[in-house]
């Protein structure tokens, strides 16, 4: 039986993971990924009607259980510099980015 | 006996009555902690290979002594001040390494967030200690709670079962179950995103309380399935897990899935009778049915014929207090649980492991790179184990436009689907009127560690009959029912309607009073008979 996601297809999603994968690595998550496929084929199957809705959650939010939204304020969080210290570069209270790739698009 | 295999309710009562301090209980539970626990888990570490490490638990990733006890020195203070010290004054808690908690590491059990400090807690942490509760340390866990035994976190050794420990905990909750069963803590918090608090509790045979999706905030949580997640406690016997959900239920502004809905008093729920209440049994709970990739075909298997007799002996203590059992409810969507999670939970957690970059916090790659891109790429294929990586990619699979099979679309309707199963079998007025669902937890007791996991579609299907309800968002109550004939624990759970966490306790309550005397309860884990516990 032919894999659902081919090498190919694995290499892109990789990159859209931002993934750098050692090959044996790759190998094995892709074997997986393609075994994993053939548990969620099985949701085919299932018979649904055209009045069947789709549940982003399970329990629907109304009147009963929703809670009311807070106040749209902005404040100084009191832990500003620890915050800033988990980041692995800094520069006078700015965190660091590193150069942003560009790409050429045809 | 020591205080730290007490009922946190007990110690609670005697540190409020000046019987005993909350430092002295906090003492006894860190000697046990030396004794049993062995080498704490440590990012990139050895595995167990030493006989020490081979018949110790390894719940924790940090013992938090200095904080512990600056808490409990406080809680001291208060009851010598007079004052009440809260329902869970001096009690020792563990919690899963997934919560945040000011000013301690949260790692999730992975590298990537090695070094990550917590500049703020978790609204649960917050009402435990506002409660009297004293955090003793952070517990391991499969990583960012990817599993079903506790195996794949970067954190090693990973947790051992303390009834036999060469075998799983159980998980992703495996160090909290591990932690309440050893006596290393009464309570810990942990989360249940598709049974991941139910199903090491029905290992390690504890309680285990996944409450309904909202009535704990997730505030303060590292996310991994955003509409699935959900907070709540382990312990030891039912009036504890009572105690901690009385404790950590409510409203929170932090967090607007935090339902907006009074919170009862559960031990007074707790305590209520169950005659008269109806009790459901589902065959589709007494199997499993997966795809087998070896024959291509679906295959369906009875679940160990020693968990389905243990399960329906429960039905009959239940029924001999005078509740009213009803068979052979239908709930047909239950085999799609896993192909469903393996939909959901993927895609949400591929969007949740996005923010990890190297650049705002967390590790980043030691070797050179020469831009953005690159960094990413190195940092997070350093940093993640092979769970979050397939993760990530299997969401991004049925997420991206360029692949859309609508498998996402087809497993969101399956989930209304599963949640209508729910709502028919708990309609007041409807053909089966039932209080609550009684099923096993998990399809077997605790495998032997290693020989699961590497197969991700084996591991996942271990927890079929527990997804189905973080799908609908219903609550979920794992007890102890007795042992197999191995001496491990069998567990079975209680679903109910949303909100009816109350209704789940009454039911694990009376059956833990019913057989109060059975021999089975005086058991202990092997290995505190070990140190002459």
């Amino acid at each position: 039986m032919t894999d659902k996601i081919s090498p190919e297809d694995f290499e892109r999603l990789a990159d859209l993971a931002s993934l750098e994968l050692p090959a044996d690595e790759a190998e094995y998550l892709c074997k997986e990924l393609n075994n994993q496929m053939l548990s969620i084929e099985v949701l085919e199957s299932i018979p649904i009607d055209a009045k069947t809705g789709s549940a982003a959650h399970g329990i629907p939010y109304d009147e009963f259980n929703s809670a009311i939204p807070r106040e749209d304020v902005s404040s100084q969080d009191p832990n500003r510099d620890e915050i800033l210290k988990q980041a692995p570069e800094l520069e006078d209270g700015y965190i660091v980015v590193p150069d942003i790739s560009h790409e050429e698009l045809d | 006996m020591k205080t730290c295999d007490l009922p946190a309710y007990v110690v609670a009562d005697l540190v409020n009555t000046k019987q005993v301090s909350a430092v002295e209980v906090l003492e006894d539970t860190l000697e046990r902690i030396r004794e049993v626990d062995g080498r704490t888990g440590q990012v990139d570490a050895p595995v167990a290979s030493s006989e020490d490490d081979l018949s110790s638990v390894h719940a924790f990733t940090l013992v938090t002594e200095g904080y512990a006890r600056k808490q409990a020195e406080d809680i001291d203070k208060l009851i010598k001040n007079g004052e009440y010290a809260g329902p869970l004054a001096g009690v020792p808690y563990t919690a899963k390494d997934i919560f945040t908690v000011k000013g301690i590491k949260a790692t999730a059990g992975s590298k990537i967030l090695s070094n990550y400090i917590s500049p703020y807690s978790a609204t649960v942490v917050e009402r435990m200690e506002e409660a009297g509760a004293v955090m003793i340390g952070k517990v391991n866990l499969d990583e960012f709670t990817y599993g079903s035994s506790s195996e794949s976190s970067a954190y090693k050794p990973v947790p051992r079962n303390p009834w036999d420990t060469t075998r799983v905990t159980g998980g992703s909750s495996g160090g909290s179950a591990a932690a309440v069963a050893a006596g290393e803590g009464a309570i810990s918090l942990g989360t249940d995103t598709g049974g991941s608090i139910r199903h090491p509790a029905s290992f390690c045979g504890t309680v285990g309380l996944k409450p309904t999706y909202g009535r704990v905030s997730r505030y303060g949580l590292i996310a991994f399935g955003s509409s699935l997640d959900c907070p709540g406690s382990l312990a030891r016997n039912v009036t504890d897990a009572a105690l901690t959900l009385q404790a950590i239920a409510g409203q929170d502004p932090r967090d607007n899935t935090a339902a907006d809905v009074p919170v009862p008093d559960y031990l007074e729920e707790m305590e209520k009778d169950i005659s008269g209440m109806r009790i459901g049994l589902s065959e589709e709970f007494f199997r499993v049915t997966y795809f087998d990739s070896e024959s291509m075909e679906l295959v369906e298997n009875p679940i160990d014929p020693q968990i389905r007799e243990a399960v329906l002996s429960v039905a009959g203590f239940l029924a001999q207090q005078g509740a009213d059992i009803v068979m052979d409810v239908p709930l047909p969507h239950t085999k799609y649980g896993v192909p469903t999670y393996f939909v959901i939970s993927r895609v949400e957690a591929s969007s949740n492991l996005l923010r990890y970059d190297g650049v705002k916090y967390g590790y980043r790659t030691e070797e050179s790179f020469d831009d953005l891109r690159e960094l990413y790429r190195k940092t997070r294929g350093e940093a993640f184990g092979v769970e979050p990586k397939l993760r990530m990619l299997m969401g991004i699979y049925l997420s991206a436009a360029q692949f859309d099979k609508g498998y996402y679309e087809l497993a969101l309707k399956a989930r209304a689907l599963m949640r209508k199963d729910f709502e028919e079998i708990f309609d007041s007025r409807g053909k089966y009127r039932l209080d609550a669902l009684l099923t096993p937890t998990a399809p077997s007791t605790a495998f032997p560690i290693g020989s699961v996991y590497g197969d991700s579609v084996m591991m996942q299907y271990s927890d079929q009959l527990t997804a189905t309800t973080n799908h609908a968002g219903i609550p979920g109550l794992n007890f102890p029912v007795g042992f197999d004939d191995e001496n491990l624990p069998i567990g079975a759970q209680v679903l109910g309607p949303d909100y009816s966490e109350g209704v789940l306790l009454r039911i694990a309550r009376a059956f833990e009073m019913v057989t109060e005397k059975e021999e089975w309860r005086t058991k202990r884990p092997p290995i505190l008979s070990k140190i002459g516990k």
